[in-house]
């Protein structure tokens, strides 16, 4: 056969056999293949796009997450300080309360100790004046043992009561 | 290392042998025929050329006597072994009132040619290739529908590259938004046209899509699906170009006209030749060991040859890439929705 002169034959065979295999090939394989590629291809862009709403929303979150964190320190700084305040105010009052019972305390003491000194001192002075009156009552006793002694005193008071 | 050395030139050597068992002897056959008794353009092209019969190597059981069907008004169909034309030596003899003479066969008695749809060299080559397609692409097929919604495994992750670098590289840009209804018919010519290119650089193999008929047939389906796809600005632009003076209209009519033809007739050549061209060079520098009836020479040539030969694989590729492209521009020209200011 030639090589330039396309035989007759061979160009039926090769319609024929092109056609059938085009059309075998498209039912049995190109139409499920590239179904298929369309399909993962649809699938991958979903993904894709599912994944870039999930890290825009995880953004978002992480954002409101930095909120909430600074709200909760916040807060805990706030209930930190309250709670030093209130230590702090608690102390104080206890030092203050322990401060007017102690004071309490020492004046009662005092007082008392006062007292019994007053009750002391008189009950020194009475005896005093017991004393006094007895070493008086004794002195005058041995004063006036005479006469003389006794009309001299008695001349003095005269004398005290004429000058009043 | 000379060991090493001795099994390269023995690898070297096996193309050189291979031929030699393939062509030696039919060129002591062409001998007394032949000036320096070796007709290289005869082998060469009874290699690039159809034949009934389908020569692996010389002996009792190296050819494949092909059937051969045929239609005449006067004897109707019928269908017989080749090897009715040859008798004992080889030599051709005719049968049943058929005469065979070139690779044609007419009637004995008028001399007139008869409706050859014989299964040829080509045409089993053809039905190789297209069994072998089926098979591939419908492993590939059940291989998305085995890996559903998973990673592409095997076969089909081998193709799958291929077949999305048509479709993305080749006819989505080339034809536009309508791309999806010939991709079936583009996909198939890119791989009939591959698989042809590579099924042909096996030895013993035929010439399939190095095959004017062939190519040609590809060439016509191109042609007819781009004009019938060719939508009203297609054509108003081969009968009446925009935007060209009165007269001028009647010279580039013509010239649009034999545009239509001359498309497809490119597409026919450029394979043709790329794919048989390739042949006759590999054949060529084959055929210089049995010109120079030197083993040097075949041990240089061999290595040319396998250098060739992955040019060859390379060409393979890039004509199915280059058909399919061209048709795909034919088609998005026939499609494009032209806006002429």
């Amino acid at each position: 056969m030639d090589l330039l002169t396309p035989g007759t034959g061979l160009i039926i065979w090769q319609a024929f056999v092109f056609l059938l295999l085009v059309f075998l090939l498209a039912k049995f394989a190109w139409k499920p293949i590239l179904n298929s590629l369309k399909e993962r291809e649809t699938s991958i862009q979903q993904a894709l796009e599912a994944a870039e709403k999930a890290r825009a929303e995880m953004a978002h979150l992480q954002a409101n997450n930095e909120k909430l964190l600074q709200e909760a320190r916040n807060e805990r700084d706030k209930i930190l300080k309250e709670a030093r305040q209130t230590a702090n105010r608690l102390v104080e009052e206890a030092r203050t309360e322990a401060r007017l019972a102690a004071d309490k305390i020492v004046n009662d003491a005092r007082q008392a100790i006062q007292l019994e000194k007053q009750a002391a001192l008189r009950e020194v002075k009475v005896q005093v004046a017991r004393f006094s009156i007895q070493i008086a009552e004794k002195l005058l006793k041995k004063n006036l043992e005479n006469d003389n002694a006794q009309k001299e005193l008695i001349e003095t008071y005269l004398k005290d009561i004429s000058v009043n | 290392m000379p060991s090493f050395l001795l099994i390269f030139k023995r690898l070297a050597l096996l193309p050189a042998l291979a031929a030699a068992l393939l062509y030696a002897p039919r060129l002591y056959a062409s001998e007394s025929t032949a000036a320096g008794g070796f007709d290289v353009g005869e082998v060469i092209l009874h290699h690039v050329k159809d034949d009934h019969v389908w020569h692996f190597w010389d002996g009792h059981y190296g050819t494949l006597y092909l059937p051969v069907i045929v239609y005449t008004k006067e004897k109707g169909w019928e269908i017989f072994s080749s090897r009715n034309f040859y008798d004992e030596h080889h030599n051709l003899v005719e049968y049943n009132g058929y005469r065979m003479e070139h690779g044609h066969i007419y009637l004995a008695e008028t001399g007139k040619p008869v409706l050859d749809l014989s299964i040829t060299k080509n045409v089993a080559m053809l039905f190789i290739n297209a069994v072998l397609l089926l098979a591939v692409f419908a492993a590939v097929a059940r291989g998305y529908a085995q890996n559903k919604g998973r990673a592409p495994r095997g076969i089909q992750s081998f193709f799958e590259p291929i077949i999305v670098f048509v479709r993305d590289e080749i006819v989505k840009p080339n034809i536009g938004h309508h791309y999806e209804k010939y991709l079936p018919y583009l996909l198939s010519l890119f791989f009939f046209i591959l698989f042809g290119n590579l099924l042909g650089l096996l030895p013993g193999a035929g010439n399939l899509t190095g095959n004017i008929a062939v190519t040609m047939t590809l060439a016509v389906f191109t042609f007819l699906i781009t004009n019938f796809s060719g939508n009203k600005a297609y054509w108003g632009h081969i009968f009446w170009t925009p935007g060209v003076p009165f007269l001028l209209r009647f010279v580039i009519l013509p010239v649009e006209i034999v545009g239509l033809f001359t498309k497809p007739f490119s597409l026919m050549i450029r394979l043709f030749v790329a794919i048989t061209a390739g042949h006759i060079v590999l054949l060529s520098l084959i055929s210089l060991a049995f010109i120079f009836q030197s083993i040097a020479v075949g041990l240089v040539s061999s290595l040319i040859v396998l250098f060739i030969n992955l040019i060859e694989l390379l060409v393979a590729g890039i004509q199915a890439y280059v058909f399919t492209l061209f048709t795909s521009l034919y088609i998005g020209m026939a499609v494009a929705d032209h806006d002429h200011h």
